[in-house]
Protein backbone atom coordinates (compact mmCIF):
# COMPACT_ATOMS: atom_id res chain seq x y z
CA UNK A 1 0.00 0.00 0.00
CA UNK A 2 2.64 2.71 1.06
CA UNK A 3 1.86 6.42 2.21
CA UNK A 4 3.57 9.25 1.30
CA UNK A 5 3.96 12.67 1.89
CA UNK A 6 5.33 16.15 0.98
CA UNK A 7 5.27 19.70 2.65
CA UNK A 8 6.99 22.91 1.72
CA UNK A 9 6.82 26.04 3.34
CA UNK A 10 7.06 28.48 0.69
CA UNK A 11 7.94 31.75 2.49
CA UNK A 12 10.22 31.15 5.68
CA UNK A 13 11.81 27.43 7.34
CA UNK A 14 10.28 25.15 10.01
CA UNK A 15 11.58 21.95 11.18
CA UNK A 16 10.66 20.04 8.72
CA UNK A 17 12.46 16.72 10.57
CA UNK A 18 9.64 16.54 13.07
CA UNK A 19 7.37 17.56 10.69
CA UNK A 20 7.65 15.01 8.11
CA UNK A 21 8.31 12.24 11.23
CA UNK A 22 4.77 13.16 12.19
CA UNK A 23 3.03 13.13 9.14
CA UNK A 24 4.78 9.24 8.40
CA UNK A 25 4.02 8.54 12.06
CA UNK A 26 0.53 8.85 11.08
CA UNK A 27 0.66 6.75 7.90
CA UNK A 28 2.28 4.10 9.31
CA UNK A 29 -0.97 1.71 8.81
CA UNK A 30 0.61 2.04 5.01
CA UNK A 31 3.53 0.25 5.11
CA UNK A 32 5.42 -0.69 8.46
CA UNK A 33 8.66 -2.20 6.14
CA UNK A 34 10.93 0.80 5.98
CA UNK A 35 10.95 4.88 6.40
CA UNK A 36 12.41 7.25 4.47
CA UNK A 37 13.21 11.11 4.35
CA UNK A 38 14.55 13.60 2.02
CA UNK A 39 14.82 16.80 3.93
CA UNK A 40 16.00 20.16 2.36
CA UNK A 41 18.01 22.33 4.68
CA UNK A 42 19.79 25.61 3.82
CA UNK A 43 22.79 25.11 1.39
CA UNK A 44 26.34 26.31 2.68
CA UNK A 45 27.22 27.25 -0.43
CA UNK A 46 29.21 25.19 -2.51
CA UNK A 47 28.93 22.08 -0.12
CA UNK A 48 27.72 19.15 -0.64
CA UNK A 49 26.31 17.05 1.83
CA UNK A 50 26.74 12.59 0.88
CA UNK A 51 24.55 10.43 2.28
CA UNK A 52 25.61 6.93 1.89
CA UNK A 53 25.63 3.66 3.36
CA UNK A 54 28.14 0.44 3.11
CA UNK A 55 25.85 -2.23 4.12
CA UNK A 56 22.28 -3.06 4.75
CA UNK A 57 20.86 -3.18 8.17
CA UNK A 58 20.47 -6.82 8.30
CA UNK A 59 24.00 -7.96 6.88
CA UNK A 60 25.07 -6.02 9.84
CA UNK A 61 24.12 -9.53 12.32
CA UNK A 62 24.41 -11.67 9.60
CA UNK A 63 28.55 -12.41 9.93
CA UNK A 64 31.06 -12.57 12.17
CA UNK A 65 33.33 -10.58 10.44
CA UNK A 66 30.88 -7.41 9.03
CA UNK A 67 31.76 -4.86 11.63
CA UNK A 68 35.36 -4.82 10.36
CA UNK A 69 34.27 -5.24 6.54
CA UNK A 70 32.24 -1.89 7.27
CA UNK A 71 35.25 -0.28 8.43
CA UNK A 72 37.03 -1.30 4.95
CA UNK A 73 34.67 -0.48 3.40
CA UNK A 74 34.35 3.60 4.94
CA UNK A 75 37.84 3.91 4.69
CA UNK A 76 38.05 2.68 0.96
CA UNK A 77 35.00 5.30 0.76
CA UNK A 78 37.28 7.93 2.10
CA UNK A 79 40.26 6.92 -0.28
CA UNK A 80 38.25 7.19 -3.13
CA UNK A 81 36.74 10.43 -2.61
CA UNK A 82 40.36 11.63 -2.05
CA UNK A 83 41.70 10.66 -4.92
CA UNK A 84 39.24 12.47 -6.63
CA UNK A 85 39.88 15.39 -5.53
CA UNK A 86 36.96 15.66 -2.93
CA UNK A 87 38.35 17.34 0.21
CA UNK A 88 36.11 16.32 3.44
CA UNK A 89 35.10 18.72 5.38
CA UNK A 90 33.17 17.22 8.01
CA UNK A 91 32.38 13.20 8.97
CA UNK A 92 28.95 11.98 10.57
CA UNK A 93 28.30 8.40 11.73
CA UNK A 94 24.25 8.49 11.41
CA UNK A 95 24.35 4.46 12.34
CA UNK A 96 27.32 2.04 12.37
CA UNK A 97 26.93 1.72 8.53
CA UNK A 98 25.07 4.54 7.26
CA UNK A 99 27.24 8.40 6.98
CA UNK A 100 26.72 11.90 6.52
CA UNK A 101 29.59 13.62 5.09
CA UNK A 102 29.93 17.18 3.88
CA UNK A 103 32.47 17.62 1.28
CA UNK A 104 33.82 19.77 -1.02
CA UNK A 105 34.25 18.55 -4.79
CA UNK A 106 34.70 20.16 -8.08
CA UNK A 107 34.11 17.60 -10.20
CA UNK A 108 31.75 15.11 -12.38
CA UNK A 109 29.29 14.04 -9.64
CA UNK A 110 28.57 10.81 -11.95
CA UNK A 111 31.41 9.61 -12.16
CA UNK A 112 31.90 9.93 -8.35
CA UNK A 113 28.97 8.43 -7.64
CA UNK A 114 30.08 5.58 -9.45
CA UNK A 115 33.48 5.38 -7.76
CA UNK A 116 32.17 4.96 -4.74
CA UNK A 117 29.58 2.48 -5.92
CA UNK A 118 32.00 0.53 -6.93
CA UNK A 119 32.56 -0.49 -3.69
CA UNK A 120 30.75 -3.34 -2.16
CA UNK A 121 27.76 -2.47 -0.14
CA UNK A 122 28.59 1.10 -0.84
CA UNK A 123 25.44 2.88 -2.22
CA UNK A 124 24.96 6.66 -2.21
CA UNK A 125 21.73 7.78 -0.68
CA UNK A 126 21.99 11.79 -1.87
CA UNK A 127 24.16 13.86 -2.94
CA UNK A 128 23.06 17.40 -2.71
CA UNK A 129 23.49 21.16 -1.48
CA UNK A 130 20.33 20.91 0.34
CA UNK A 131 18.90 17.34 -0.10
CA UNK A 132 19.62 14.88 2.99
CA UNK A 133 18.09 11.79 2.53
CA UNK A 134 17.85 8.98 5.04
CA UNK A 135 16.18 5.71 5.19
CA UNK A 136 15.86 2.74 7.28
CA UNK A 137 13.99 -0.52 8.24
CA UNK A 138 11.43 0.74 11.22
CA UNK A 139 8.72 3.05 11.06
CA UNK A 140 9.07 6.65 11.22
CA UNK A 141 9.60 7.11 15.18
CA UNK A 142 12.59 4.10 14.65
CA UNK A 143 14.17 5.63 11.82
CA UNK A 144 13.76 9.71 13.01
CA UNK A 145 15.82 8.83 16.54
CA UNK A 146 18.15 6.90 14.96
CA UNK A 147 19.34 9.03 12.94
CA UNK A 148 17.86 12.58 14.90
CA UNK A 149 15.92 14.12 12.44
CA UNK A 150 13.76 16.06 14.93
CA UNK A 151 14.88 19.93 14.58
CA UNK A 152 16.53 19.25 11.08
CA UNK A 153 15.32 22.86 9.60
CA UNK A 154 14.29 23.05 6.04
CA UNK A 155 12.37 24.54 3.50
CA UNK A 156 10.55 21.38 2.45
CA UNK A 157 11.19 17.33 2.47
CA UNK A 158 9.27 14.52 1.58
CA UNK A 159 8.39 10.76 3.11
CA UNK A 160 7.67 7.58 2.48
CA UNK A 161 6.62 4.27 4.45
CA UNK A 162 7.04 1.52 2.72
CA UNK A 163 4.73 -1.80 2.64
CA UNK A 164 6.67 -3.98 0.56
CA UNK A 165 5.21 -5.67 -2.45
CA UNK A 166 7.86 -6.91 -5.38
CA UNK A 167 10.70 -6.07 -3.97
CA UNK A 168 12.44 -6.48 -0.53
CA UNK A 169 12.63 -5.35 2.76
CA UNK A 170 15.88 -3.97 2.56
CA UNK A 171 17.66 -0.04 2.53
CA UNK A 172 18.11 -0.15 -1.25
CA UNK A 173 14.51 -0.69 -1.78
CA UNK A 174 12.72 1.62 0.34
CA UNK A 175 11.90 5.23 -0.74
CA UNK A 176 12.65 8.29 -1.16
CA UNK A 177 14.91 7.57 -4.66
CA UNK A 178 17.54 9.79 -5.36
CA UNK A 179 17.53 10.98 -8.88
CA UNK A 180 20.91 10.41 -9.41
CA UNK A 181 23.30 12.04 -10.56
CA UNK A 182 21.63 14.90 -9.86
CA UNK A 183 22.19 16.94 -6.89
CA UNK A 184 18.82 17.38 -4.81
CA UNK A 185 16.24 15.51 -6.89
CA UNK A 186 14.44 13.14 -4.85
CA UNK A 187 11.56 10.85 -5.51
CA UNK A 188 8.65 9.08 -3.38
CA UNK A 189 5.88 6.85 -4.86
CA UNK A 190 2.74 4.77 -3.94
CA UNK A 191 1.71 2.53 -6.85
CA UNK A 192 2.81 -0.01 -9.07
CA UNK A 193 4.43 0.42 -12.48
CA UNK A 194 3.80 -2.47 -14.91
CA UNK A 195 6.57 -1.61 -17.97
CA UNK A 196 9.11 -0.81 -15.29
CA UNK A 197 11.68 -3.01 -17.09
CA UNK A 198 10.92 -2.09 -20.69
CA UNK A 199 11.75 1.43 -19.04
CA UNK A 200 14.58 0.76 -16.94
CA UNK A 201 16.07 -1.70 -19.81
CA UNK A 202 15.78 1.75 -21.98
CA UNK A 203 17.76 3.92 -19.41
CA UNK A 204 20.03 1.18 -18.74
CA UNK A 205 21.15 1.80 -22.08
CA UNK A 206 21.50 5.29 -21.79
CA UNK A 207 24.37 4.96 -19.39
CA UNK A 208 21.86 5.15 -15.75
CA UNK A 209 22.29 3.17 -13.30
CA UNK A 210 19.62 1.17 -10.82
CA UNK A 211 20.49 -0.16 -7.19
CA UNK A 212 17.42 -1.53 -6.87
CA UNK A 213 15.06 -4.02 -8.05
CA UNK A 214 12.22 -1.91 -7.27
CA UNK A 215 9.87 -0.21 -9.14
CA UNK A 216 9.82 3.25 -7.95
CA UNK A 217 13.19 4.04 -9.05
CA UNK A 218 12.35 4.00 -12.28
CA UNK A 219 10.37 7.64 -11.86
CA UNK A 220 13.33 8.88 -10.50
CA UNK A 221 15.48 7.87 -12.85
CA UNK A 222 13.03 8.14 -15.57
CA UNK A 223 12.60 12.22 -14.00
CA UNK A 224 16.53 12.63 -14.16
CA UNK A 225 16.97 11.93 -17.63
CA UNK A 226 14.76 14.02 -18.79
CA UNK A 227 16.07 16.70 -16.83
CA UNK A 228 19.72 15.84 -18.14
CA UNK A 229 17.64 15.74 -22.24
CA UNK A 230 16.65 19.74 -20.78
CA UNK A 231 13.28 19.60 -19.29
CA UNK A 232 12.25 21.38 -16.53
CA UNK A 233 10.57 19.36 -13.54
CA UNK A 234 7.14 20.21 -14.42
CA UNK A 235 7.75 19.13 -18.32
CA UNK A 236 9.22 16.20 -16.82
CA UNK A 237 6.27 14.92 -14.71
CA UNK A 238 3.54 15.64 -17.49
CA UNK A 239 5.64 13.50 -20.18
CA UNK A 240 5.67 11.05 -16.86
CA UNK A 241 2.07 10.21 -16.85
CA UNK A 242 2.04 8.89 -20.85
CA UNK A 243 5.10 7.32 -20.52
CA UNK A 244 4.72 5.51 -16.70
CA UNK A 245 2.29 2.61 -17.27
CA UNK A 246 0.20 1.70 -14.00
CA UNK A 247 -0.94 3.47 -10.69
CA UNK A 248 0.48 6.10 -9.41
CA UNK A 249 0.71 9.03 -7.11
CA UNK A 250 4.51 10.09 -6.75
CA UNK A 251 5.69 13.29 -5.04
CA UNK A 252 9.26 14.95 -6.53
CA UNK A 253 11.34 17.73 -4.63
CA UNK A 254 14.67 19.40 -5.58
CA UNK A 255 16.93 22.12 -4.33
CA UNK A 256 13.47 24.79 -4.27
CA UNK A 257 10.44 22.75 -5.21
CA UNK A 258 7.82 20.38 -4.58
CA UNK A 259 6.15 18.49 -6.80
CA UNK A 260 3.00 15.67 -7.67
CA UNK A 261 1.60 13.43 -10.05
CA UNK A 262 -0.62 11.48 -10.35
CA UNK A 263 -1.77 8.78 -12.77
CA UNK A 264 -4.63 9.03 -15.47
CA UNK A 265 -6.97 6.66 -13.58
CA UNK A 266 -6.29 8.52 -10.28
CA UNK A 267 -6.10 5.14 -8.76
CA UNK A 268 -3.42 5.91 -5.85
CA UNK A 269 -4.66 8.44 -3.19
CA UNK A 270 -3.63 11.70 -2.55
CA UNK A 271 -4.66 14.84 -0.25
CA UNK A 272 -3.97 18.47 -0.46
CA UNK A 273 -3.77 21.27 1.57
CA UNK A 274 -2.34 24.41 0.23
CA UNK A 275 -2.28 27.75 2.03
CA UNK A 276 0.16 30.89 0.82
CA UNK A 277 2.76 29.42 3.44
CA UNK A 278 2.57 25.89 3.50
CA UNK A 279 1.44 22.91 1.26
CA UNK A 280 0.83 19.96 2.64
CA UNK A 281 0.14 16.54 0.89
CA UNK A 282 -0.04 13.39 1.97
CA UNK A 283 -1.84 9.66 1.05
CA UNK A 284 -4.50 10.76 4.07
CA UNK A 285 -5.55 14.00 5.49
CA UNK A 286 -4.50 12.54 8.96
CA UNK A 287 -0.90 12.93 8.09
CA UNK A 288 -1.23 16.82 7.65
CA UNK A 289 -3.61 16.92 10.61
CA UNK A 290 -0.35 16.13 12.50
CA UNK A 291 0.64 19.65 11.72
CA UNK A 292 -2.65 21.23 11.56
CA UNK A 293 -4.79 19.86 14.59
CA UNK A 294 -7.86 21.95 13.61
CA UNK A 295 -10.35 22.06 10.22
CA UNK A 296 -8.50 22.81 7.29
CA UNK A 297 -9.69 22.33 3.76
CA UNK A 298 -8.26 19.68 1.71
CA UNK A 299 -8.95 18.23 -1.32
CA UNK A 300 -7.89 15.48 -4.00
CA UNK A 301 -6.03 16.13 -6.84
CA UNK A 302 -7.36 14.68 -10.25
CA UNK A 303 -6.49 12.31 -12.41
CA UNK A 304 -3.40 12.91 -14.43
CA UNK A 305 -2.72 15.89 -12.77
CA UNK A 306 0.90 17.75 -11.95
CA UNK A 307 0.80 19.92 -9.92
CA UNK A 308 4.59 22.12 -8.52
CA UNK A 309 5.60 24.47 -5.44
CA UNK A 310 8.36 26.52 -5.21
CA UNK A 311 9.97 28.08 -2.22
CA UNK A 312 9.96 31.72 -2.09
CA UNK A 313 13.41 32.22 -2.96
CA UNK A 314 12.78 29.59 -6.05
CA UNK A 315 9.81 32.27 -6.97
CA UNK A 316 12.00 35.91 -6.16
CA UNK B 1 -46.79 8.19 -7.34
CA UNK B 2 -46.20 4.21 -8.47
CA UNK B 3 -46.98 5.19 -11.71
CA UNK B 4 -44.69 8.45 -12.13
CA UNK B 5 -41.68 5.72 -10.38
CA UNK B 6 -42.33 3.44 -13.37
CA UNK B 7 -42.25 5.98 -16.04
CA UNK B 8 -39.02 7.30 -14.57
CA UNK B 9 -37.63 3.65 -15.12
CA UNK B 10 -37.38 2.53 -11.24
CA UNK B 11 -39.78 -0.48 -12.06
CA UNK B 12 -36.96 -2.81 -14.46
CA UNK B 13 -37.19 -6.05 -12.22
CA UNK B 14 -39.29 -7.24 -8.53
CA UNK B 15 -36.78 -6.31 -5.58
CA UNK B 16 -36.22 -7.44 -2.46
CA UNK B 17 -35.73 -6.05 0.67
CA UNK B 18 -35.91 -3.24 3.22
CA UNK B 19 -34.04 -0.34 1.22
CA UNK B 20 -35.64 -1.38 -2.00
CA UNK B 21 -38.81 -2.01 -1.44
CA UNK B 22 -39.17 1.57 0.26
CA UNK B 23 -37.35 3.31 -2.60
CA UNK B 24 -39.56 1.34 -5.27
CA UNK B 25 -42.80 1.74 -2.58
CA UNK B 26 -43.34 5.28 -0.71
CA UNK B 27 -45.94 3.65 1.06
CA UNK B 28 -43.87 1.62 2.91
CA UNK B 29 -43.95 1.72 6.41
CA UNK B 30 -41.06 4.17 7.77
CA UNK B 31 -38.98 3.45 11.20
CA UNK B 32 -38.34 -0.28 10.60
CA UNK B 33 -35.90 -1.19 13.74
CA UNK B 34 -33.35 -4.13 12.59
CA UNK B 35 -33.57 -6.76 15.91
CA UNK B 36 -30.08 -5.08 17.88
CA UNK B 37 -31.91 -1.51 16.78
CA UNK B 38 -31.79 1.18 19.32
CA UNK B 39 -35.22 2.90 20.24
CA UNK B 40 -34.21 6.78 20.15
CA UNK B 41 -35.79 10.03 19.94
CA UNK B 42 -34.84 13.08 18.10
CA UNK B 43 -35.00 15.51 21.01
CA UNK B 44 -32.56 14.15 23.00
CA UNK B 45 -29.77 15.34 22.19
CA UNK B 46 -25.93 14.86 23.32
CA UNK B 47 -22.45 16.14 22.05
CA UNK B 48 -19.32 14.48 22.76
CA UNK B 49 -15.72 15.11 22.30
CA UNK B 50 -14.22 12.84 19.44
CA UNK B 51 -10.42 14.63 19.15
CA UNK B 52 -8.97 12.07 22.46
CA UNK B 53 -10.75 8.71 20.80
CA UNK B 54 -9.73 6.19 18.43
CA UNK B 55 -12.24 5.32 15.69
CA UNK B 56 -13.06 2.04 17.56
CA UNK B 57 -13.97 3.98 20.58
CA UNK B 58 -15.86 6.82 18.39
CA UNK B 59 -18.43 4.46 17.08
CA UNK B 60 -18.79 2.73 20.54
CA UNK B 61 -19.30 5.74 21.58
CA UNK B 62 -22.16 6.42 19.27
CA UNK B 63 -23.74 2.85 19.98
CA UNK B 64 -23.60 3.91 24.08
CA UNK B 65 -25.23 7.27 23.35
CA UNK B 66 -28.31 5.28 21.08
CA UNK B 67 -28.62 2.74 23.32
CA UNK B 68 -29.62 6.02 25.81
CA UNK B 69 -31.98 6.52 23.45
CA UNK B 70 -30.34 10.04 22.01
CA UNK B 71 -31.31 10.84 18.52
CA UNK B 72 -29.48 13.28 17.93
CA UNK B 73 -25.65 13.31 18.53
CA UNK B 74 -23.20 16.13 17.92
CA UNK B 75 -19.64 15.17 17.48
CA UNK B 76 -17.01 17.41 17.68
CA UNK B 77 -13.16 17.38 16.49
CA UNK B 78 -13.23 13.73 14.08
CA UNK B 79 -9.94 14.88 12.90
CA UNK B 80 -10.22 13.09 9.83
CA UNK B 81 -9.77 9.41 11.48
CA UNK B 82 -10.56 6.83 9.24
CA UNK B 83 -13.65 3.94 9.64
CA UNK B 84 -16.00 6.90 11.76
CA UNK B 85 -19.66 6.45 12.04
CA UNK B 86 -19.98 2.57 10.33
CA UNK B 87 -22.29 0.52 10.56
CA UNK B 88 -25.47 2.84 11.73
CA UNK B 89 -28.80 1.12 10.96
CA UNK B 90 -30.99 2.74 12.35
CA UNK B 91 -32.84 6.12 12.31
CA UNK B 92 -30.38 8.80 13.96
CA UNK B 93 -29.81 12.58 13.23
CA UNK B 94 -26.15 12.34 13.55
CA UNK B 95 -24.16 15.69 12.90
CA UNK B 96 -20.60 16.03 12.86
CA UNK B 97 -18.35 18.74 13.19
CA UNK B 98 -15.29 18.17 11.45
CA UNK B 99 -14.07 16.09 8.86
CA UNK B 100 -13.93 12.65 8.04
CA UNK B 101 -10.97 10.24 6.77
CA UNK B 102 -11.35 6.88 4.60
CA UNK B 103 -14.19 4.82 4.90
CA UNK B 104 -16.51 7.00 7.05
CA UNK B 105 -20.33 6.53 7.11
CA UNK B 106 -19.95 3.19 5.14
CA UNK B 107 -22.80 0.72 5.45
CA UNK B 108 -25.31 2.62 7.07
CA UNK B 109 -29.40 1.97 6.71
CA UNK B 110 -31.52 4.99 7.94
CA UNK B 111 -29.66 7.93 9.69
CA UNK B 112 -29.30 11.50 8.83
CA UNK B 113 -25.65 12.49 8.74
CA UNK B 114 -24.33 15.67 7.89
CA UNK B 115 -20.42 16.78 7.95
CA UNK B 116 -19.23 20.47 8.54
CA UNK B 117 -15.99 19.45 6.97
CA UNK B 118 -14.63 17.14 4.45
CA UNK B 119 -14.68 12.73 3.53
CA UNK B 120 -11.89 10.91 2.65
CA UNK B 121 -11.80 8.07 0.03
CA UNK B 122 -14.67 5.71 0.28
CA UNK B 123 -17.42 8.07 1.92
CA UNK B 124 -20.82 5.92 2.36
CA UNK B 125 -19.69 2.90 1.04
CA UNK B 126 -22.43 0.36 0.81
CA UNK B 127 -25.13 2.82 2.32
CA UNK B 128 -28.44 1.78 2.20
CA UNK B 129 -30.80 3.90 3.43
CA UNK B 130 -30.68 7.32 5.07
CA UNK B 131 -29.27 10.52 3.88
CA UNK B 132 -25.17 11.74 4.56
CA UNK B 133 -24.82 15.93 3.35
CA UNK B 134 -21.48 16.93 3.45
CA UNK B 135 -20.56 20.61 3.22
CA UNK B 136 -17.08 20.32 1.38
CA UNK B 137 -15.26 18.39 -0.70
CA UNK B 138 -14.67 14.52 -0.78
CA UNK B 139 -12.05 12.03 -1.55
CA UNK B 140 -12.81 9.17 -4.48
CA UNK B 141 -14.98 6.43 -4.88
CA UNK B 142 -17.68 8.23 -2.92
CA UNK B 143 -20.51 6.57 -2.50
CA UNK B 144 -19.15 3.04 -4.17
CA UNK B 145 -21.58 0.29 -3.93
CA UNK B 146 -24.44 2.30 -2.61
CA UNK B 147 -28.06 0.64 -2.81
CA UNK B 148 -30.56 3.81 -1.63
CA UNK B 149 -30.89 6.25 0.66
CA UNK B 150 -29.23 10.43 -0.32
CA UNK B 151 -25.61 10.70 -0.72
CA UNK B 152 -24.56 14.41 -1.12
CA UNK B 153 -21.43 16.48 -1.77
CA UNK B 154 -21.70 20.08 -2.18
CA UNK B 155 -17.84 20.71 -2.68
CA UNK B 156 -15.98 18.63 -5.43
CA UNK B 157 -15.20 15.05 -5.26
CA UNK B 158 -12.07 12.29 -6.51
CA UNK B 159 -12.38 9.59 -9.40
CA UNK B 160 -14.87 6.71 -9.56
CA UNK B 161 -17.75 8.20 -7.65
CA UNK B 162 -21.16 5.58 -7.31
CA UNK B 163 -18.64 2.70 -9.15
CA UNK B 164 -21.25 -0.17 -9.19
CA UNK B 165 -23.93 2.21 -7.40
CA UNK B 166 -27.01 -0.04 -7.13
CA UNK B 167 -29.97 2.25 -5.87
CA UNK B 168 -30.23 5.90 -4.29
CA UNK B 169 -29.47 9.45 -5.20
CA UNK B 170 -25.61 10.63 -5.26
CA UNK B 171 -25.40 14.27 -6.00
CA UNK B 172 -22.37 16.45 -6.67
CA UNK B 173 -22.17 20.38 -6.20
CA UNK B 174 -19.04 20.41 -7.86
CA UNK B 175 -16.98 18.79 -9.91
CA UNK B 176 -15.99 15.06 -10.61
CA UNK B 177 -13.43 13.06 -11.41
CA UNK B 178 -12.21 9.76 -13.72
CA UNK B 179 -14.39 6.62 -13.79
CA UNK B 180 -18.07 7.69 -12.01
CA UNK B 181 -20.63 5.91 -12.80
CA UNK B 182 -18.18 2.72 -13.74
CA UNK B 183 -20.53 -0.42 -13.50
CA UNK B 184 -23.70 1.44 -12.69
CA UNK B 185 -26.61 -0.68 -12.08
CA UNK B 186 -29.31 1.12 -10.82
CA UNK B 187 -29.87 4.85 -9.33
CA UNK B 188 -29.27 8.25 -9.62
CA UNK B 189 -25.98 10.35 -10.15
CA UNK B 190 -26.70 14.55 -10.52
CA UNK B 191 -23.22 16.21 -10.85
CA UNK B 192 -23.42 19.74 -11.13
CA UNK B 193 -20.15 20.58 -12.32
CA UNK B 194 -17.56 18.88 -15.06
CA UNK B 195 -17.52 14.95 -14.92
CA UNK B 196 -13.82 13.32 -15.66
CA UNK B 197 -13.04 10.92 -18.51
CA UNK B 198 -14.88 7.52 -18.75
CA UNK B 199 -17.85 9.04 -17.35
CA UNK B 200 -21.00 6.02 -17.21
CA UNK B 201 -18.12 3.44 -18.39
CA UNK B 202 -19.76 0.02 -18.26
CA UNK B 203 -23.16 1.22 -16.73
CA UNK B 204 -25.74 -1.37 -16.83
CA UNK B 205 -28.67 1.04 -15.75
CA UNK B 206 -29.28 4.09 -13.93
CA UNK B 207 -28.86 7.45 -15.07
CA UNK B 208 -26.25 9.96 -14.54
CA UNK B 209 -27.31 13.95 -14.71
CA UNK B 210 -24.14 16.33 -15.45
CA UNK B 211 -24.64 20.07 -15.62
CA UNK B 212 -21.18 20.85 -16.57
CA UNK B 213 -18.51 19.41 -19.46
CA UNK B 214 -17.84 15.82 -19.69
CA UNK B 215 -14.31 15.16 -20.42
CA UNK B 216 -15.50 11.70 -21.89
CA UNK B 217 -18.02 9.13 -21.83
CA UNK B 218 -16.78 5.47 -20.99
CA UNK B 219 -17.79 2.37 -22.99
CA UNK B 220 -21.54 1.95 -23.69
CA UNK B 221 -22.22 5.18 -21.91
CA UNK B 222 -24.84 7.57 -24.22
CA UNK B 223 -26.54 10.23 -24.08
CA UNK B 224 -30.59 10.30 -22.99
CA UNK B 225 -33.33 12.42 -23.62
CA UNK B 226 -34.19 14.93 -21.04
CA UNK B 227 -37.78 14.50 -20.20
CA UNK B 228 -39.93 17.16 -18.11
CA UNK B 229 -39.69 14.12 -15.96
CA UNK B 230 -36.44 14.23 -15.45
CA UNK B 231 -36.42 18.25 -15.36
CA UNK B 232 -39.06 18.02 -12.56
CA UNK B 233 -37.74 15.41 -10.22
CA UNK B 234 -33.92 17.24 -10.37
CA UNK B 235 -35.22 20.41 -9.34
CA UNK B 236 -37.37 18.72 -6.40
CA UNK B 237 -34.16 16.93 -5.31
CA UNK B 238 -31.78 19.38 -5.23
CA UNK B 239 -34.44 22.03 -3.66
CA UNK B 240 -34.46 19.38 -0.94
CA UNK B 241 -30.46 20.35 0.04
CA UNK B 242 -30.06 24.10 -1.41
CA UNK B 243 -28.46 23.40 -4.44
CA UNK B 244 -29.27 23.60 -8.19
CA UNK B 245 -27.83 23.55 -11.72
CA UNK B 246 -25.77 26.59 -12.88
CA UNK B 247 -27.41 26.71 -15.85
CA UNK B 248 -31.03 25.60 -15.02
CA UNK B 249 -31.57 21.80 -14.96
CA UNK B 250 -33.22 21.71 -18.55
CA UNK B 251 -29.71 22.36 -19.64
CA UNK B 252 -28.20 19.23 -17.99
CA UNK B 253 -26.98 16.44 -19.87
CA UNK B 254 -28.66 12.98 -19.02
CA UNK B 255 -26.53 9.91 -19.65
CA UNK B 256 -27.63 6.09 -19.84
CA UNK B 257 -26.52 2.86 -20.22
CA UNK B 258 -26.45 2.18 -24.56
CA UNK B 259 -26.62 -1.26 -23.53
CA UNK B 260 -25.23 -2.83 -26.42
CA UNK B 261 -21.99 -4.43 -24.06
CA UNK B 262 -21.55 -8.14 -24.95
CA UNK B 263 -23.63 -9.33 -21.83
CA UNK B 264 -26.88 -7.47 -23.53
CA UNK B 265 -26.55 -9.83 -26.91
CA UNK B 266 -28.18 -12.63 -26.46
CA UNK B 267 -26.94 -13.73 -29.97
CA UNK B 268 -24.88 -17.07 -30.01
CA UNK B 269 -21.84 -16.71 -31.97
CA UNK B 270 -23.52 -18.35 -35.51
CA UNK B 271 -26.16 -16.09 -35.69
CA UNK B 272 -23.77 -12.69 -35.02
CA UNK B 273 -21.87 -13.93 -37.94
CA UNK B 274 -24.83 -13.83 -40.36
CA UNK B 275 -25.83 -10.80 -38.59
CA UNK B 276 -22.74 -9.10 -38.47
Amino acid sequence: MCGIAGLIHRRATGDVGSEMTNMLKALKHRGPDSTGFALYGKPHGEELILRFKVAEQDEMAGSFDMHQAVKDRRHEVDKRLKELGAKILKEEEATEYAFRYRIKYDGDRRKLADFIEDIKGAEILSMGLGLELIKDLGDATVVSDQYKLNGFVGTHAIGHTRMATESDVDIRSAHPYWAYPFADVSVVHNGQLTNYWKGRRGLEHKGHRFVSNCDSELIAVYLADAMEQGADLEDAMKASIDQLDGVFTYIVATADSLGMAKDVMAAKPMVLYESDDFIGLASEEVAIRSIFPHEIDTWDPYEGEVRVWKTEAARA
Amino acid sequence: MALRTIQMGMHTEKLAGKTQQRFFSPSEEENFLYPDGYDVDFNKRAEFDAEPLSPGEINLKLRELMSQGYGTIVMHNPGAKHGVAVGLLQRLNLQIKGSLGYFGCGLIDGPRITISGRVGWSCAENMMSGVVVIEKNAGSTFGAAIRGGDLVCKGDVGARVGIDQKGGTIIIGGRAGAFCGFMMQRGRMIILGDAGKNLGDSMYDGTIYVGGKIAELGVDAVEGEMTDLDAEWLERKLKLYGMEAPRGVRNMTKIVAGKQLWNYDNLEPSEKKIVL
